[in-house]
């Protein structure tokens, strides 16, 4: 009954995803009508943005297995170095598809140290994520040095290049083959005519349809599949009881202790799946460090999505975008600018409505300071940028840090049979 | 009970250096490396008088950045937020410091007081959200540390930065009078003589006074008590009159205020100014040298001088076709390691301690039933 009604509740919640994602697109376009340029709807930006959004999302997929069977995971950025370590070697040796095996499992092994250390001997979970972190950079910058050190290309920091994961465009939609026939590009002939709105929404979707990688698609069905496995199977229901209440779960017959191990194992796989795209799809390479803090970003996203998997996703696609913002010219991080500061006055109106006044105003003051930031402002530096994010997270927390619910017993210490 | 302080203080640190050097043997090993020529060649190497000054050097801002951490730890605060203090505190300290030059003692003083300020209104940032708006510190220190390293690129690359006539970007150059002498002078007098170009820091004799302020702070005064009841028992310190909230916010100040200082051996000993390759990753390896050292600062000493003889010693494993990061590998199991035996022992010695209670009470009734008969 509870996985029923929570089903729905988060049903609920994918609708509401759907609505808030069309009004900020509204929001968007509105913003570049305004400051004349185009670039902030167009395919490549939105394509650029999924790219980066996948593995941000893919730690914080990983992250909800975790927390949501009660194990706080810092290690995901350890995780997720293990994955591009291991993701660049399977590609390098057996070719693609063995390299996200590989990076999923080298991420997992991780993963299961982690259990090990906190669901067996009860060790704080931040420490143990703390070490997992310092332990996985230098596992794998050993390895870097014993197998690609001699080769050609390779050194002690990155890899030789590896064979990547394909591009397929999507049929009908986006332009492509199905059965060896081309389709038509629907969404890239509807972006072509300039329709406001219409013209613009086309132009986001062609960039998350057209030259799809196969891994985004796998990853992106993760995020329905994993609403399915943890909120309508017993499986899920069992893995949650874990990281609201063990000992309730214990005296139901829940093996908890095993729960929480397959959980920070598949958490482990995810990250290192989320480090494998960064080597399978973006990099074609391992390089050290090109997890860049990552798989901390991806705790963000989890923490911005509340537990939930399309809070997730929202969170992964706002962090994403941001990103995606500094490959492009000063004038579309101002529109983006603008189009906050529309959102922000809009949320501080609805506030009104709602009779709150504290929000109202410090939305609207927020509001009113992006702005005049946008009037001042000609160009936003890149460094500034780049902290986006990691600015967004600590916003977020400080405003809803109430309203967010984490599991109630995540990070809290299990000892099977100690209830009483 | 003394046995019981004993086992966790010392005994389980060795036993996880044991393990930790047994499973860096045995990765060695599989890559067909005599496990004991690497370390004897470690040894040799390590423990010559540039390569101890070495080790000193590269210990100090580990054991500034573990005592900052540990402050925390001790009332079960997680400041994860060291490495993004200490680079901007580094940054802002370097460019105030090259602003004006005055008697030597001073100017060294208001550095290391901007450094201080800096870090603690960075990591008080945290105190504050977990304070006000109960944002998990954990979480906010991890986003200030990239916030803090994006801040002080864009500082620096913007504001900061001077024309050095070279290469290099870095700021203007401290003038000497906040520059921090080497200590070599004194090792003159006990007969060392290191070979040009090897300097003991100076810092060294301020970062040995924090270790002693440390713990006083911690194990000797009021607030030190108040610290440890609330890292023990949060809601019990509180029905005594502990305020939980001055408590976060004030630990959180002082965990940032002696994280400013990390940088500042590099930056007053040796640089003299912010280079754009300022030496970074010692917040992260302090967290690891604060659980190795059991949060007690003459374990912590102990803990940053092996992270510092390893990172030295190693050196030399390049020459000799050993990788040389079998060292990092050490350091991360030696943490996990750490850990996990201090878990199993303290269980241990807590069993031990129940039954020992056990025994003297049945022993007590034993006598009670003597009396009675």
């Amino acid at each position: 009954m509870t996985a029923l009604v929570a089903g729905a509740k988060s049903l609920g919640r994918a609708r509401l995803f759907v609505l808030l994602a069309l009004a900020g697109v509204l929001i968007l376009t509105i913003a570049q009508v305004i400051t004349g340029t185009e670039d902030l709807t167009s395919p490549s930006t939105a394509g650029a943005a999924l790219r980066l959004a996948i593995p941000i999302l893919l730690a914080g997929l990983g992250g909800l297995y975790s927390e949501r069977a009660g194990v706080v995971n810092i290690g995901l950025e350890g995780m997720m170095i293990a994955g591009t370590w291991f993701a660049a070697w399977g590609s390098w040796l057996y070719g693609p598809w063995y390299g996200i095996a590989f990076g999923m499992l080298g991420g997992a092994a991780f993963g299961l140290l982690h259990a090990l250390a906190t669901v067996t001997f009860n060790v704080d979970h931040i420490v143990s994520g703390v070490a997992i972190n310092i332990l996985a950079f230098g596992a794998m910058r050993f390895l870097s040095s014993i197998s690609y050190g001699s080769e050609t290309g390779g050194s002690v920091v990155q890899s030789p290049t590896v064979q990547g994961i394909d591009n397929v465009d999507l049929p009908f939609l986006a332009g492509g083959n199905i059965l060896g026939r081309s389709t038509p590009d629907f969404l890239g002939w509807l972006e072509t005519h300039d329709w406001f709105y219409v013209s613009d929404l086309a132009g986001i979707a062609r960039g998350f349809m057209g030259s799809v990688n196969w891994m985004t698609i796998i990853a992106l069905a993760i995020v329905p599949a994993s609403v399915w496995l943890l909120w309508r199977t017993a499986w899920g229901l069992r893995l949650r009881s874990c990281g609201e209440d063990p000992w309730a779960a214990e005296s139901l017959g829940v093996s908890v202790l095993r729960m929480k191990y397959v959980a920070v194992m598949i958490s482990g796989a995810l990250a290192g799946m989320g480090g494998a795209f960064l080597v399978l799809v973006q990099a074609g390479i391992y390089r050290e460090g090109m997890t860049a803090g990552r798989g901390f970003i991806g705790l963000g996203a989890l923490i911005f999505g509340n537990w939930l998997p399309f809070g997730v996703l929202s969170g992964a696609f706002v962090f994403g975008f941001g990103d995606s913002l500094r490959f492009r010219g000063p004038d579309v991080v101002r529109s983006f600018i603008l189009a906050v500061a529309i959102g922000l006055v809009i949320a501080g109106v609805y506030a009104i409505s709602r009779n709150n006044v504290r929000r109202t105003v410090i939305t609207g003051s927020v509001g009113v300071g992006f702005l005049v930031f946008y009037m001042l402002v000609s160009a936003v530096p890149n460094q500034l940028l780049s902290a986006t994010p990691y600015l967004i997270t600590l916003f977020v927390l400080a405003a809803f840090s109430q309203r967010l619910r984490m599991p109630a017993a995540d990070g809290a210490r299990y000892v099977k049979g100690e209830a009483h | 009970m003394k046995g019981g302080k004993l086992l966790t203080t010392v005994v389980a640190p060795l036993i996880a250096l044991v393990i930790s050097f047994a499973i860096a043997s045995l990765v060695l090993l599989l890559v067909d490396i005599d496990p004991f020529f690497a370390y004897s060649e470690m040894w040799k190497f390590g423990t010559t008088t540039e390569s101890l000054i070495s080790m000193i050097n590269r210990a100090i801002p580990l054991f500034v950045s573990a005592l900052a951490v540990a402050v925390g730890f001790k009332m079960g605060l997680f400041n994860i937020g060291v490495e993004g203090a200490y680079l901007l505190a580094a940054l802002v300290a370097a460019w105030v410091g090259a602003l004006f030059s005055v008697t030597p003692v001073l100017h060294v003083s208001i550095i290391l007081v901007v450094a201080m300020i800096v870090g603690a209104a960075w990591n008080g940032i945290a105190g504050w959200l977990k304070v006000k708006r109960g944002v998990h510190e954990v979480i906010s220190t991890i986003m200030l540390n990239f916030i803090g390293f994006s801040l002080s690129a864009y500082l620096f690359l913007n504001f900061f930065q001077e024309d050095t006539g070279s290469l290099i970007t870095a700021t203007n150059l401290i003038p000497e009078t906040g520059w921090i002498p080497s200590l070599n002078p004194v090792l003159g007098w006990f007969g060392v003589e290191p070979r040009a170009g090897s300097e003991l820091h100076g810092f060294l004799v301020v970062a040995v006074f924090l270790g002693i302020f440390y713990y006083y702070l911690v194990s000797r005064s009021r607030f030190g008590y108040d610290l440890r009841a609330s890292g023990v028992n949060a809601s019990a310190a509180h029905a005594s009159g502990i305020n939980p909230k001055r408590m976060i916010m004030t630990t959180m100040l002082i965990s940032g205020a002696i994280a400013g200082l990390v940088g500042m051996s590099t930056l007053l000993g040796f640089t003299h100014r912010y280079v754009q390759d300022f030496p970074s990753g010692f917040g992260f390896a302090g967290i690891a040298v604060a659980l190795l050292g059991r949060n007690n600062p003459v374990g912590i000493a102990f803990g940053a001088l092996l992270f510092g003889f390893m990172e030295r010693s190693s050196l030399i494993l390049d020459l000799k076709d050993v990788p040389r990061e079998i060292v990092t590998i050490f350091q991360g199991v030696v943490v996990l390691a750490v850990v996990i035996v201090y878990e199993i022992v303290s269980r241990y010695a807590q069993r031990r301690a129940v039954a020992a209670a056990a025994r003297a009470t049945a022993e007590q009734e034993n006598d009670r039933e003597v009396v009675a008969i």
